[in-house]
């Protein structure tokens, strides 16, 4: 049986390589997923274990604040605690760190370096080493800064940016004075290699100090190395006993695994991303497994009675379609994984154009990604043909005697009953969703949505007969004959055309779902912006890191202005939770006038306002204290004198700006609004802004057009990708169609012979399979378009919150229609080609 | 074979018709060298031990196959040198087809089938021809129906309708009642008869049976790929006893 099987195999190697070519992709992409994902860990890892020393002393809750939007904290480390901790008989050395946020690196042309992805990462060198005893960094060429005004970059900047060694490198201060700059000296790496995208900006301790510490002599951290045999916990605990109050010392394994989580999550999020659409790529392929395998499985049935009737058991033929399975699904995951390899690279290539750099050497196969590659690949193929082989089981001995393949499709009455009721189901989910089911409602839509799309794909023969039959009429009309034969054809095996589409339409259901949400996005965006930023002019920097304030004094100063009004967001600690707060001038009242609910939005030294929900998840009210924890430790006690609605324009807890001195956080800004002075001329002044703000790259002036285009093509960026990754199930899907096309018209091989022969051109029985193909897309294509039409209008009304407006994508649907259209053609090249080939009378011989 | 007397106007013309297999040890000549003339408005049968190059003749002249050598004329018009198009075209408007087995597209109806080719054509339908053909089969009532709820006899004498509809020059059919009991095949038989004697139809009929060739008026016996009898107006036993010498001198 077993030889009867690889003959089966060899004798139709066309077949196998288009029924193994879904599976390949599908494996192909779960390993190149899994690659990516163990590359940027490594990557990650790699630096964070290279970069962290023994020990740490640093500000009391400093961990929580690690980027920095939250604000640069001003308390400090004196040389004294320094001196205090190197004598003790547990540390080795003792190194102060002076790290500094919010600085850019402007290449030699004056375009911004690293731009929106990666951090840009400024210090002080010191030559301590990590806990592994190693160095931190590694020196590419050059030496280390020396004089305060020397500067080493990582390797790549330098490059970017167009530098070259003793060049004076331009940088842009996050405040004082803005335009900085410092001779480059060396070009230096992570140890390890890399930077995973981040710009390193590495300064001697003075030159660091004099930029972040107003030049005093003093530190926001202390590297702590062990003495010979001393451990993480005992140097932190000998530490803790000399350092002054504000500080704390922490073990490096502490703050790797702080750095860890905070990292962890961001790539958890782009893991999961990636893993949600391999499983789509993976479920696609499965279902055109599905389809292949059947359709073999009934080409063959005249054969398997034969092997019946020759004595074979049931189960016995059942078996034999099992293995042919098993081992094509082996072959095809087997070259799926070297497939994903290249695709691990280039999804890494991808992610460096947004500023995530993971070195190729990164990106190896793991024994867990062959396992799981292969487990997966086998396993959905394995699942995909077992109904096919049981229907393989059951074909009759008989069957052999007939002179005709049996066609006596089992009636779909049942599917169908099924099918209505889990799409009853999905209807209920997505209606208990919508109505704000417990937990997060969007995920019942999610579910509901699920369920829709898989019913849909099982009972797509039967919700997709009208689309059919409405192709046949159209074709029929217009193409006469052959499109009525494409029609027929199309309509014939309905399971078939429908599990071919439907693998289409996962795909075009998820997109149209996107394209609904990504609509409403835009939309409620515009609508945001309309409503709520009431400035004429806003300034922010193109990755909303603060700037320096002296930014906004230039802007003061155009003609034109009436009112700016400045803004700074910081992270703050409230009840335990870390939150963006915003500190506002007192002229944000003159230009944006919010929803109050109760109180005054008017703050006046130690007052905040609040957003009512933000309260009530608070449990505050007016004339409540509340609490802020701000980076380097200080706190604010304010008085809640206002309940707002919640709004775009300042975050849940708004005080005033002169706050953030006490907060002992640099003064910077964030946000900048202006109003035009009245009969200004708004396109002279705009010019004047753009000009004044011109010297500082990262920041940019929007009027609100701008200002919704530059969120806008955030999301836009976003959907991109999003499509670009569906884009990978469609392909798929077109390889399901071809697959299914060239076994019809193998099938078919008589009926093409007879054509041919009672006069029909090589063009027209061209046209005919490619219209049938266009018919098998577009029922691919309603069905989902309409689908995700459903699930991203459901969906939409859970997020309403967020998507206060609804738009639909018409014209990115008909777009997608004209598509499937074009899928449709692209899939039926080599089946029509083939068939318009066939020899007329070997094809009618055909037995 | 020499002496064949000229009665023009003939439907369908070979001269010197060869058709090599193979090539070596294995040729095979199908063909060797046949020569014969089709005549118009007649029902002509094609007999002849199997493998003797019946099929490959008739293949040849619908123009569905090429010969290795020798020349072709359907209804005036030369098939050397014609293109797949140019062939393609012939086939549908001057030829009609009847095979064994499998005739119909099983997506199709009846009339959908009937009228296939003048779809493919572009052509109009003529309705009285159509509703002429369509009585002439007695199948006004099945014209709704698929192949697969008509019997083999029907489906049959559906194919003998498709091949009519079209008012082709000449009519080929292989063995067109090599599938069906006596009484079917008698019914799609008589009509082939009355196509020829009522509608003037030139039919060309490969057959073994003894009894549909007396259905026609001229019998050509082929052996080893050439021409090696012909009868007239022949009756079933004169078709027996020709093919019993056949056999005879094919044994000895
Ligand atoms: N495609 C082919 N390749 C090689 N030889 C062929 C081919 N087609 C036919 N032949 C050979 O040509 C000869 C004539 O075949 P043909 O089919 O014309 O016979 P036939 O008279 O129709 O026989 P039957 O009564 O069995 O249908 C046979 O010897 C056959 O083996
Ligand atoms: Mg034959």
């Amino acid at each position: 049986m077993f030889r009867l099987t690889l003959r089966n195999l060899l004798a139709r190697k066309l077949r196998l390589v288009m029924s193994g070519l879904s599976i390949v992709l599908g494996v192909a992409f779960l390993s190149g997923v899994l690659v990516f994902s163990n590359g940027l860990s490594t990557t990650f890892d790699g630096i964070i274990y290279g970069s962290t020393p023994d020990g740490v002393v640093r500000a009391k809750d400093f961990a929580e604040f690690d980027a920095g939007y939250s604000g640069t904290p001003k308390n400090v480390v004196t040389p004294e605690t320094i001196a205090e901790l190197e004598e003790l008989p547990e540390v080795d050395r003792a190194d102060g760190d002076v790290a500094g946020f919010g600085m850019s690196l402007l290449a030699s042309d004056g375009t911004l370096v690293g731009g929106t992805g990666a951090p840009t990462l400024a210090f002080n060198y010191h030559d301590g080493p990590n806990m592994d005893g190693g160095d931190i960094l590694e020196l590419d060429s050059g030496r280390w800064p020396e004089s305060d005004q020397e500067i080493v970059l990582d390797t790549g900047a330098a490059e970017n940016g167009e530098y070259e060694l003793g060049d004076e490198v331009q940088l842009l201060a996050p405040y004082g004075e803005i335009e900085q700059t410092a001779t480059l000296v060396g070009t230096a790496e992570f140890n390890g290699g890399g930077t995973a995208g981040a710009t390193l900006l590495i300064f001697s301790t003075e030159g660091a100090q004099r930029l972040f510490l107003d030049g005093k002599d003093v530190f926001n951290r202390v590297s702590l190395t062990a003495a010979e045999g001393v451990s993480q916990e005992e140097l932190r605990d000998a530490a803790a006993e000399v350092i002054p109050e504000d500080l704390e010392a922490v073990t490096g394994d502490k703050v790797a695994d702080e750095s860890e989580a905070a990292i962890g999550e961001f790539l958890g999020i782009i893991k999961i991303f990636l893993i949600v659409f391999a499983a789509i790529a993976v479920l696609v392929g499965g279902f055109i497994i599905l389809n292949t395998f059947s359709i073999l499985v009934a080409q063959r049935s005249r054969e398997l009675a034969l092997m019946r009737a020759l004595g074979a058991a049931r189960d016995q033929v059942t078996r034999s379609v099992l293995l042919e399975a098993l081992v094509l699904s082996f072959l095809a995951s087997t070259i799926g994984i070297g497939l994903g390899l290249l695709l691990s690279r280039g999804l890494a290539s991808i992610f460096r154009a947004i500023g995530l750099d993971i070195s190729s050497a990164a990106l190896d196969l793991t024994v867990g990604t062959v396992v799981i590659s292969y487990v997966v690949g086998v396993a959905v193929t394995m699942v995909a043909a077992y109904l096919p082989s049981r229907r393989a089981g059951r074909v009759a001995p008989v069957a052999a005697m007939r002179a005709e393949a049996p066609q006596a499709p089992a009636p779909l009455g049942r599917r169908a009953a099924i099918g209505g009721a889990l799409l009853l189901v999905g209807a209920a989910l997505v209606a208990w969703g919508v109505a704000g089911a417990p937990g997060p409602d969007a995920i019942w839509v999610g579910i509901g949505g699920v369920v829709w799309i898989i019913t849909v794909a099982v009972i797509s023969p039967i919700i997709g007969k009208p689309v059919l039959v409405g192709c046949r009429a159209l074709f029929s009309r217009v193409f006469g004959a052959p499109g009525r034969l494409a029609g027929e054809n199309a309509l014939r095996d309905a399971r078939r055309t429908g599990a071919t589409a439907s693998a289409l339409m996962i795909g075009l259901a998820l997109v149209s779902t996107i394209g609904v949400l990504a609509a409403s996005m835009n939309k409620s965006i515009d609508d945001l912006v309309d409503e709520e930023f009431t400035a004429d002019y806003l300034v922010q920097s193109v990755n909303f890191v603060p700037f320096s304030t002296s930014v906004g004094d230039d802007l003061a100063d155009v003609n034109g202005v009436s009112v700016l009004s400045r803004q700074q967001y910081v992270g703050a600690k409230i009840d335990g939770e870390t939150e963006f707060v915003a500190a506002n001038d007192e002229r944000f009242n003159d230009i944006y006038d919010l929803d109050v609910v109760e109180g005054t939005t008017d703050v006046q030294g130690a007052e905040a306002f609040v957003a009512d929900e933000y309260a009530d998840e608070l449990g505050v009210g007016i004339g409540d204290p509340i609490e802020l924890t701000f980076p380097g430790g200080k706190k604010l006690e304010l008085e809640i004198v206002g309940i707002v609605k919640p709004s775009e324009v300042t975050a849940w807890v708004s005080f005033p700006l002169d706050q953030v001195e006490q907060a002992g956080l640099a003064r910077q800004d964030t946000s900048i609004s202006i109003l035009l002075e009245d009969g200004a001329d708004a396109e002279t002044v705009k010019n004047d802004l753009d000009d004044a703000a011109s010297d500082v790259p990262i920041v940019a002036v929007y009027d609100k057009e701008e200002f919704s285009d530059s969120i806008r093509d955030q999301v836009n960026q976003l959907l991109y990708m999003i499509y670009g990754l569906l884009a990978l199930a469609i392909i798929i899907a077109v390889f399901g169609i071809v697959n299914t096309l060239g076994l019809s018209v193998i099938e078919r091989t008589r009926e093409v012979g007879l054509l041919r022969a009672i006069g029909m051109s090589r063009s027209r029985l061209r046209r005919m399979i490619t219209l049938e193909s266009v018919a098998i897309a577009l029922l691919g294509a309603v069905l989902g378009l309409g689908l995700g039409l459903v699930v991203g209008v459901s969906l939409r009304e859970t997020l309403k919150e967020d998507l206060s407006s609804l738009a639909l994508p018409f014209t990115q649907l008909v777009v997608f229609l004209a598509i499937a259209v074009v899928v449709g053609v692209l899939a039926a090249v080599v089946p029509s080609i083939r068939a318009s080939r066939m020899n007329v009378l070997e094809a009618i011989a055909e037995e | 074979m020499t002496s064949v007397p000229h009665r023009p106007p003939a439907a369908a013309r070979a001269v010197d018709l060869r058709k090599v297999y193979g090539s070596g040890q294995s040729e095979v000549h199908a063909l060797a060298g046949v020569t014969v003339d089709l005549d118009a408005g007649k029902f002509t049968a094609i007999m002849g031990p199997s493998g003797s190059g019946k099929s490959t003749l008739m293949h040849c002249l619908a123009a569905l196959d090429t010969p290795t050598s020798g020349t072709i004329e359907v209804d005036g018009t030369g098939l050397a040198g014609l293109n797949d198009k140019a062939l393609t075209a012939l086939r549908r408007d001057r030829i009609g087809f009847v095979f064994q087995a499998f005739n119909l597209i099983p997506t199709l109806t009846a009339k959908e089938n009937i009228l296939l080719p003048l779809d493919l054509a572009g052509a109009k339908v003529d309705q009285d021809w159509f509703d002429t053909v369509v009585d002439a089969v007695g199948l006004r009532d099945r014209l709704g129906h698929r192949p697969s709820e008509m019997s083999g006899g029907q489906q049959q004498r559906v194919a003998c309708a498709r091949a009519l509809a079209s008012k082709p020059s000449i009519v080929f059919a292989d063995e067109p009642t090599g599938n069906l009991d006596s009484t079917s095949g008698a019914e799609v038989l008589s009509f082939l008869r009355r196509s020829v004697d009522e509608f003037g139809q030139t039919v060309v009929m490969v057959t073994h049976d003894a009894v549909a060739a007396s259905y026609c008026d001229r019998v050509i016996f082929l052996a080893d790929g050439q021409v090696v009898d012909e009868i007239t107006d022949p009756d079933r036993e004169q078709i027996l006893e020709h093919m019993t010498a056949l056999q005879t001198r094919a044994a000895g």
